[in-house]
């Protein structure tokens, strides 16, 4: 009996733990979620979205440059990434699954998915800020491809992989070559896990800083071409975060709001739309 | 040309193709390990091995050390899992064990969509809101309670490599935490129920049946986050304090090779500065690359033998 009584003061115990550990948790994301939305959206207003930044120190002006920035880079690196990517996914699953340039290129493809980003930057930074002598829109892009390329690459293999044999042998029964059957039959079926993943790679980039640091910077005006430095949000949040003035914390909490939603808005469609086809 | 071979050369030439992308991607990585040791060589010429154990960082003479950067890294991370690792199993287990049904989902994907959060966010959030609350609260009370332990004297500055670690910590719960979820909820339902049936407390059924059963996805996790921490950058710029000094006190401020890097990087005048802090960029991505290598092989591990 003793023995039982000390099992259940230790079972108690530990589930009183867990639960604890959990509500922790809740408690400071839920925190930290709050304080975004709270004070970002009171910083959120017209001027925020159509405004040019105002000189240090002022109150007033917008993000305008630095949110068109940001979404300009975004475009462009899934641009980059996106043939890349699903060009080495569909080798990775339809021609290399057993041959050493499959193997190889899967495992670095899953090393440069957690590489840290910073290291990226200053990647890009040596590759094409160095060789083209000065920060620019390009460089940014560029780094920002560079995070998504792996991600693609092994969403698309992955969903490549989970289309069924039978769609290949029909395909192939009627005599259509292995290409066509690919293009034609294969992409199609897997085409929501593949835009899904793209998706996801995309809300990832959107708030990456750190590859940004050292190859978009940021500008406080708007951009002429992407050959110059271009203003961009999370590089502008980290600036205005560490800056003395009222105001730019303000604005800061508003980029954090903005960012977030929309990182989140993006993860939840990929999600409804990966419960609905499951 | 006849049919057949106007199929194979289609083919072949679409194949061909998507190995040029597949060895770009292999290509991608040697040239970033190739440019940044190039870079590096400068600084690697100039310190040599003692680059990595001098705590030397002085620009205005030119001696650079990558000791504090890399004791930063090791020491955040480090404390980052001890805090993250608990509270992550506690989430795991509540969500798979001892949450009511209709909880489940809505609290799982909560988790989930944290994961997703920009580390900049956690970062800002860190040093608005966590760290005057260190300062005034949190950092006083350890201090005159537990202040005779050198980790918790010193000045209450709330930027600092504890409060670096907290943020850092609660940037990679989701992230294990969900990890760890999925690893339970593969465990066999027979498995457990036996065990129940012959009279196990819930404790002992996670104890005895979840967590070894799951241990191989447990570590494989905690392998991943340890990846994160190590190369996060803007969760920790923002709360470690950017200081060059070592110290016993966690409240002091100190540095982390991401830190530096994204602080000093766009200022460096200097050939040797840039090298010395290119250097430290590899240093941070060859710590990480050997911890996620081991991360791979035990999870490929891991498949093979539950495959058998």
């Amino acid at each position: 009996m003793n023995n039982m009584q000390r099992r259940k003061i230790i079972n108690g115990t530990v589930l009183v733990l867990s639960t604890a550990a959990a509500m922790i948790g809740l408690v400071m994301l839920t925190w930290i979620l709050g304080d975004v939305a709270i004070k970002g959206a009171s910083a959120i207003n017209w001027d925020f979205f159509t405004q040019l930044p105002s000189p240090p120190g002022d109150e007033g002006g917008g993000l305008a440059n630095a949110i068109v920035g940001t979404l300009l880079m975004t475009v462009v690196a899934t641009l980059i990434s996106v043939p890349f990517g699903v060009m080495a996914g569909t080798y990775l699953s339809e021609f290399g699954r057993q041959t050493a340039l499959g193997s190889t290129a899967r495992f670095v493809a899953d090393i440069l998915v957690s590489a840290p980003s910073i290291v990226i930057g200053v990647f890009v930074y040596l590759l094409v800020v160095k060789t083209m002598g000065n920060f620019s829109g390009w460089a940014g892009a560029i780094a920002l491809s560079i995070i998504m390329l792996p991600v693609i690459t092994r969403t698309t293999e992955e969903m490549l992989r989970m289309v069924p044999k039978e769609m290949r042998e029909s395909a192939l029964a009627l005599g259509a070559p292995y290409w066509k059957m690919l293009v034609q039959v294969i992409y199609r079926c897997a085409m929501t896990g593949m835009i899904t993943g793209i998706m996801l790679a995309v809300a990832r980039v959107a708030g990456e800083t750190a590859p940004l640091l050292f190859t978009s910077l940021n500008s406080p005006y708007w951009m002429q071409s992407m050959n110059e430095p271009m203003a961009n949000m999370t590089v502008a949040l980290f600036n205005y975060a560490m800056s003395p003035y009222d105001d730019w914390h303000a604005k800061a909490w508003g980029m954090a709001f903005l960012i977030t939603m929309s990182v989140l808005v993006v993860t939840i469609i990929t999600r409804i739309s990966l419960h609905k086809r499951s | 040309m006849n049919q057949a071979t106007r199929k194979l050369s289609g083919d072949t030439i679409f194949r061909a193709l998507t190995m040029t992308f597949a060895a770009g991607v292999v290509l991608l990585f040697v040239t970033l390990i190739v440019v940044l040791w190039k870079e590096s060589q400068l600084s690697i010429d100039a310190f040599g091995f003692g680059f990595l154990f001098s705590s030397d960082w002085n620009p205005v003479t030119e001696k650079f050390g990558a000791w504090i950067p890399i004791f930063g890294t090791l020491v955040s991370t480090f404390l980052a899992l001890l805090f993250a690792i608990p509270l992550s199993l506690g989430i795991a287990l509540f969500l798979t064990e001892l949450a009511p049904a209709w909880l489940r989902t809505p609290f799982g994907t909560a988790i989930e969509l944290l994961a997703a959060i920009p580390s900049i966010v956690y970062g800002m959030w860190g040093l608005f809101v966590l760290a005057p609350l260190m300062a005034d609260h949190v950092q006083p009370w350890l201090g005159e309670h537990l202040g005779f332990i050198p980790l918790f004297s010193g000045p209450s500055m709330g930027i600092g490599m504890l409060t670096a670690s907290l943020v850092l910590a609660l940037m990679i719960i989701p992230f294990i935490a969900s990890v760890t979820r999925d690893v339970f909820l593969m465990v066999p339902q027979n498995l457990k129920e036996a065990a129940y049936g012959l009279g196990c407390t819930t404790w002992e059924v996670a104890r005895d049946i979840t967590i070894p059963y799951g241990k191989k996805g447990i570590v494989g996790a905690v392998f991943l986050g340890m990846g994160r921490a190590l190369g996060e950058t803007m969760a920790v710029t923002f709360v470690i304090g950017n200081a060059y000094h070592l110290s016993w006190s966690l409240f002091a401020p100190g540095n982390s090779i991401a830190s530096t890097l994204a602080n000093e990087f766009t200022e460096a005048d200097g050939d040797l500065y840039l090298s010395s802090l290119i250097e430290l960029g590899l240093v941070l991505f060859l710590i990480t690359f050997t911890v996620l290598t081991l991360a791979q092989l035990w999870l490929r591990r891991g498949m093979q033998e539950s495959d058998r």
